[in-house]
């Protein structure tokens, strides 16, 4: 079973930082992806660009709306997602404890990944 | 044993026995509650067969497999049937129920579906009657564990006991959703009945199988104990009319005696062991109130010094609360009122109306009425409320 991990965090607070704590915990990052990479359970990692570069395409009123910035303007914004394969929920759970930058004000939302029997 | 009683007493082991061999809780929802079916019109005339349990397992499993081999026609489940035909046991595994509670119990659940799955699928509770219980309309409580069904399948929630990294803390959920399920009938938050007794014994039951099923562990000792001791005054927590009579006026002699004495051996056991575990800590308070012979003789210092134990393991303005009541009852009404005045709890009914009882204590009346009042403005059981309008009514015309 597959989850796709959307990892969250304050991208203000994480600006304010000094660079050492980021290096710091980028290190710790470095390490997670490899022990993830080694223990099977490694799929697929991206790490996005700040929301100040995101653009945001919806439907209004039949027409297709180009806006600046991020869907939802929340305190927590999507900095990246890791899919990993694992036995079950718990197992996964496991794994998105363990990621560094929950520390800066993070979230991690685990989402079960539609099996490819389902699609 | 008659059906219903077997149904009362087996249906979540069966259950749970049932859930790990097909691997879908509708499919051994339905098989179990047709092999009822087959019972209730078969046994009358015939006579209960020589094992019940084993009847009623090795039917659902039929049916199951039956359902299965329906369903195998459009889909490849022919691995599963084949499993499933394969497997002989008809006895319920213990440790089925237990996988069971754990993930009905699981964090990744709503609390209000924890609780709902737990009473419908190891209490066997129907739907209606959950409803009924948390006063909810039934569609909703179907729907919630419609959702919570589909996510134990969909996000693959395990049915295992969680390994020891890990079981302190899921305990801990399990053991919460049980203490819900008791207070929930012990003192219901809203509506006329103060105790609603049928919670109050499944969360015994449930905690009896807890116990039964982690033998090493402290807490389930320290819920069960915490949870007989309240329930051995329950008949004497209300008058014939409904209303509340306090701890200090209920008629000790009538207070179950046979669950206090579990109760209290059951404390002895949860608090071996460092640190003390919150509910085991509890409980000895229960135990200290249930042994006292009269409210005069209650040993008012050691209760002020366990819940000051209380505060240090999880403090909670509402622990800070209790333990302000008992150092009033130990070292005096001022110096507890004094402590009381330190606490913030807005919006929670018990906070003035314990003020109110110690100023009512001091005879400072006009204080007092006006503290029953601020409660009064909070209450939402109708039970409580009658309780302080009474008081309420003594302290403005006092009796000479």
């Amino acid at each position: 079973m597959q989850y796709l991990l959307l990892c969250c965090f304050d991208e203000t607070r994480w600006a304010q930082m000094p660079d050492a704590q980021k290096d710091k915990i980028m290190q710790e990052y470095d390490a997670f992806i490899q022990n993830i990479v080694k223990s099977g359970h490694f799929r697929a990692s991206t790490k996005l660009q700040p929301t100040s570069m995101a653009t945001t395409v919806r439907e209004q009123h039949g027409q297709r709306i180009t806006t600046d910035g991020p869907f939802a303007e929340t305190k927590e914004q999507i900095g990246g997602y890791h899919l990993i394969e694992c036995q079950d929920l718990d197992e996964a759970l496991v794994i998105a404890r363990r990621i560094p930058t929950l520390c800066v004000g993070g979230a991690i939302e685990v989402r079960p990944v539609v099996p490819p029997s389902e699609r | 044993m008659n059906l219903g009683e077997l149904h009362r007493r087996e249906y979540g082991r069966i259950l749970a026995s049932l859930i790990r061999a097909v691997k879908d809780f509708d499919l051994a929802e339905d098989a179990l509650q047709e092999a009822f079916a087959v019972a209730l019109a078969q046994w009358p005339a015939q006579g209960p067969p020589q094992n019940p349990v084993a009847w009623l397992i090795s039917t659902a499993r039929h049916k199951a497999i039956d359902q299965l081999r329906r369903r195998a026609l459009a889909e490849s489940k022919r691995d599963d049937i084949a499993a499933l035909v394969a497997e002989e046991e008809d006895t319920p595994v213990p440790l089925d129920a237990l996988r069971l509670i754990f993930t009905c119990c699981h964090p990744a659940l709503a609390p209000e579906a924890q609780v709902a799955l737990t009473l419908r699928t190891i209490c066997g509770l129907a739907t209606e009657e959950i409803a009924r219980a948390f006063l909810v309309p039934t569609p909703t409580l179907a729907q919630r564990l419609v959702r919570a069904k589909a996510k134990i399948r969909g996000a693959r929630i395990p049915y295992e006991v969680p390994g020891d990294d890990e079981l302190a803390d899921r305990l801990d959920s399990v053991l919460t959703v049980v203490y819900l399920v008791f207070n929930e009938g012990y003192a219901a938050s809203f509506g006329a009945e103060l105790v609603r007794a049928d919670l109050c014994a499944e969360a015994i039951r449930l905690s009896r199988l807890l116990v039964e099923l982690l033998p090493a562990e402290r807490e389930p000792k320290g819920l069960l104990a915490l949870m007989l001791l309240h329930d051995a005054r329950r008949a004497t927590r209300t008058d014939d009319e409904g209303a509340i009579v306090l701890l200090e006026d209920q008629d000790r002699s009538r207070w179950d005696r046979v669950k206090i004495a579990e109760g209290s051996a059951l404390v002895e056991q949860a608090l071996r062991g460092r640190p003390p575990g919150a509910y085991a800590v509890q409980a000895a308070i229960a135990a200290l109130h249930a042994q006292a012979p009269s409210a005069r003789a209650t040993d008012w210092p050691q209760i002020a010094a366990l819940y000051s134990v209380l505060v240090s393991l999880h403090p909670s303005p509402v622990v800070e609360l209790n333990r302000a009541v008992a150092i009033a009852m130990a070292d005096g009404l001022e110096h507890g009122l004094a402590l009381l005045d330190t606490i913030h709890l807005s919006g929670y009914h018990l906070l003035p109306a314990a003020r109110a009882d110690l100023l009512r204590r001091l005879g400072r009346h006009a204080e007092a009425a006006a503290a029953y009042r601020h409660a009064l403005g909070l209450v939402t059981n109708a039970a409580e409320r009658r309780f302080l309008e009474r008081r309420l009514a003594e302290v403005t015309h006092p009796t000479p």
